[in-house]
């Protein structure tokens, strides 16, 4: 897994440090949203690209994320990063249970058991009475960020959003490439293995579900902020699906493809908006194509088409070495 | 007379409610788990394929003025072709790999099919007629039943029935069980195993679809009428588990019955018990209740 070249990384950075000066050219609250996806589905792949468990439930750890920081804030007027924070660490908490259930089984009765759980965290948001069932918490005041930044302004917010996203990115670069992540994909490769080699695979599994679940709190907690909303939508099944094709698109074999599926998909969703239900036929399309032909995704199939080059010049190289020894 | 201090025939009332509910998941997760046998696949499309079922009679009922029988014959046969034409156009290109890529194919069938509907009808949903014969009601002298949701519990037993019928005792299900255990080998029987997957995927569709029919009458049809009743088959069939085909009936009934008393002594929980009883189940016996341990 090579990273993206350094060039590249920075070119990117740089153009979203620039987005709230050009509101000409593109919409910062739009940005902002994308970038709580691009958290979002990084989350997820932790999951599902780096120990192989596909979750189908993640929408309850970012809509819990978004509840409970919209709640905190609005209801108890607790400040916004410690909403954000305790967002983040009550989703931690309930995918640290999630993943408890959801590992008794395997594969793809996994998957249904999330599915089920999320369910259940949905009907939880519908009927609780300090949610306001089918309106969400509406106008959660985005209040200031350590006191000193009025997060009124979308300049302000812009900026805080691409730090804490950027510090969860970073986060989950850094899981990927600990030791903790080594482990990881022993237990996607072979779990048995894994197993027999002393590992305790269960303790591992709950602890990256809780990573996943806090980061996508994370993301929600953000979303709901910059939205100054929390609803139905961030927790139904639909969310769940959304996650998986950001992560497919942008290929699950890698750490940042899903932010590039993520930033693809809250595109469309975005353009698509004024079609109604156009928006789910054709993301129910891009999936099918994505599942049946183009299952390394966008960033998987570049670099791969990068490192086929690389070693065919490489090849090259070597036969032509070969040659002129043969020569002499 | 009261039970609980709640009068017997609201609880008869809500206990064959449930018995109706419970036919629907038994009727969806049994062609679930047929489909999961033979194709290693968990059909995420099903509560579509529901769905298609019903608006299919629908159509046929609105603009060609079928009546009710020629609809339940004709619905379920139409879909299971669609279902099929879809297993040999793009389903058959998944298997051997990992099967969670058939639960996201058929997932994104599910967000075509739903939304494309959606484009079509609307969210709201489209009045069934139920079918004259059956609009009356029968008093069973303890309560009062009406007809047509006894057609529905008779009907989906005697379904349930035959296709256990059909695959545990005759020899096309003992080739389809040979093909669920050993694929290769079946073939190598000169059994078609490609065409028994085909035709396995249309009966477990059509299974859906037959049930989506019998249901119109009683829910409104409406394109997401399939996905919230799907997510509930799921949580059925963990329960179950997929192996047996007797599973998956008797858990689909059991679980309507328990929704109903739910609905009866704590109505908020109604909507989540079957999840609440997944949550137990994996607690205790994390295998489900008739499942073999999955390798």
């Amino acid at each position: 897994m090579r990273p993206l070249p350094s060039t590249l990384i920075a070119l990117g950075l740089l153009a979203l440090l620039a987005v709230p000066f050009f509101p000409q050219l593109i919409y910062s609250v739009f940005v902002m949203e994308t970038l709580c996806f691009v958290l979002f589905a990084c989350a997820f792949n932790l999951l599902l690209g780096h120990t192989g468990t596909l979750s189908f439930g993640h929408a309850a750890f970012f809509g819990t994320g978004a509840y409970a920081t919209g709640l905190l804030v609005k209801t108890y007027g607790v400040p916004t990063e410690l909403g954000i924070l305790i967002g983040g660490l009550g989703a931690a908490v309930l995918g640290a249970i999630v993943g408890a259930l959801a590992i008794r089984r395997s594969g793809i009765y996994l998957a249904m058991i999330t599915l089920a759980l999320s369910q259940l965290v949905y009907f939880f948001f519908l009927q609780a009475p300090f949610t306001g069932a089918e309106d969400g918490l509406q106008r959660i005041p985005r209040g200031t960020f350590l006191g000193i930044v009025d997060l009124r302004s979308n300049t302000a917010l812009y900026y805080v959003v691409l730090g804490i996203v950027g510090a969860g990115l970073w986060l989950v670069w850094r899981t990927v490439n600990s030791p903790f992540g080594h482990v990881l994909r022993a237990i996607r490769e072979h779990e048995p293995r894994a197993i027999s080699l002393g590992y305790p695979v269960a303790r591992y599994k709950i602890l990256v579900f809780a990573l996943s679940a806090g980061l996508s709190g994370i993301a929600g907690s953000l979303k709901a902020i910059v939205f100054q909303l929390a609803a139905l939508n961030d927790v139904h099944w639909h969310t769940s699906g959304d996650v998986i094709l950001m992560t497919l698109l942008g290929g699950m074999g890698t750490v940042f493809g899903p932010a590039v599926g993520a930033a693809l998909v809250s595109t469309l969703n975005h353009y698509l908006d004024p079609f109604g239900a156009w928006v789910t036929v054709i993301t129910g399309l891009i999936f099918m194509a994505c599942v049946l032909t183009f299952r390394q995704g966008v960033v998987g199939q570049l670099s791969q088409a990068l490192r086929t080059r690389r070693s065919s010049t490489h090849a090259a190289r070597s036969s032509h070495v070969t040659t002129s020894i043969n020569k002499d | 007379m009261d039970i609980f201090g709640i009068p017997i025939q609201a609880l008869l009332g809500q206990l064959m409610l449930g018995i109706v509910n419970g036919s629907f998941y038994a009727v969806l997760s049994l062609g679930l788990a047929i489909i999961f046998g033979v194709l290693k696949i968990v059909n995420f499309a099903h509560g579509a394929f529901f769905m298609l079922g019903a608006f299919t009679a629908f159509l046929l009922a609105q603009y060609m003025g079928a009546n009710y029988w020629v609809t339940l014959a004709v619905a379920p046969l139409a879909v299971a072709l669609f279902g099929m034409a879809f297993e040999f156009l793009f389903l058959r290109r998944l298997y051997g790999l990992d099967p969670i890529y058939g639960l996201l194919l058929t997932f994104s069938l599910v967000l075509v099919l739903e939304g494309g509907f959606r484009i079509a009808f609307g969210s709201s949903g489209q009045p069934f007629a139920t079918p004259d014969l059956l609009r009356g009601t029968l008093n069973l002298g303890f309560m009062v039943l009406p007809l047509y949701r006894g057609f529905v519990i008779v009907s989906a037993l005697l379904l349930c029935l035959a296709t256990w019928f059909i695959i545990e005792r005759t020899s096309l299900g003992a080739s389809l069980r040979a093909a669920t255990e050993r694929a290769e080998l079946t073939q190598a029987f000169g059994i078609n195993v490609p065409r028994l997957i085909t035709l396995t995927y249309g009966v477990g569709v059509g299974l859906a679809a037959f049930a989506g029919v019998l249901a119109a009458p009683i829910f409104h049809v409406n394109p997401s009428m399939g996905s919230s009743l799907v997510i509930i088959i799921f949580a059925v069939v963990v329960i179950g588990g997929l192996g047996s085909i007797m599973g998956a009936i008797v858990t689909g009934l059991g679980l309507g019955v328990v929704e109903g008393f739910t609905r009866v002594f704590y109505s908020e929980f109604s909507s989540t018990i079957v999840f609440l009883v997944m949550v137990l189940v994996l607690l205790l016996r994390p295998a489900g209740l008739f499942g073999r341990e999955e390798g």
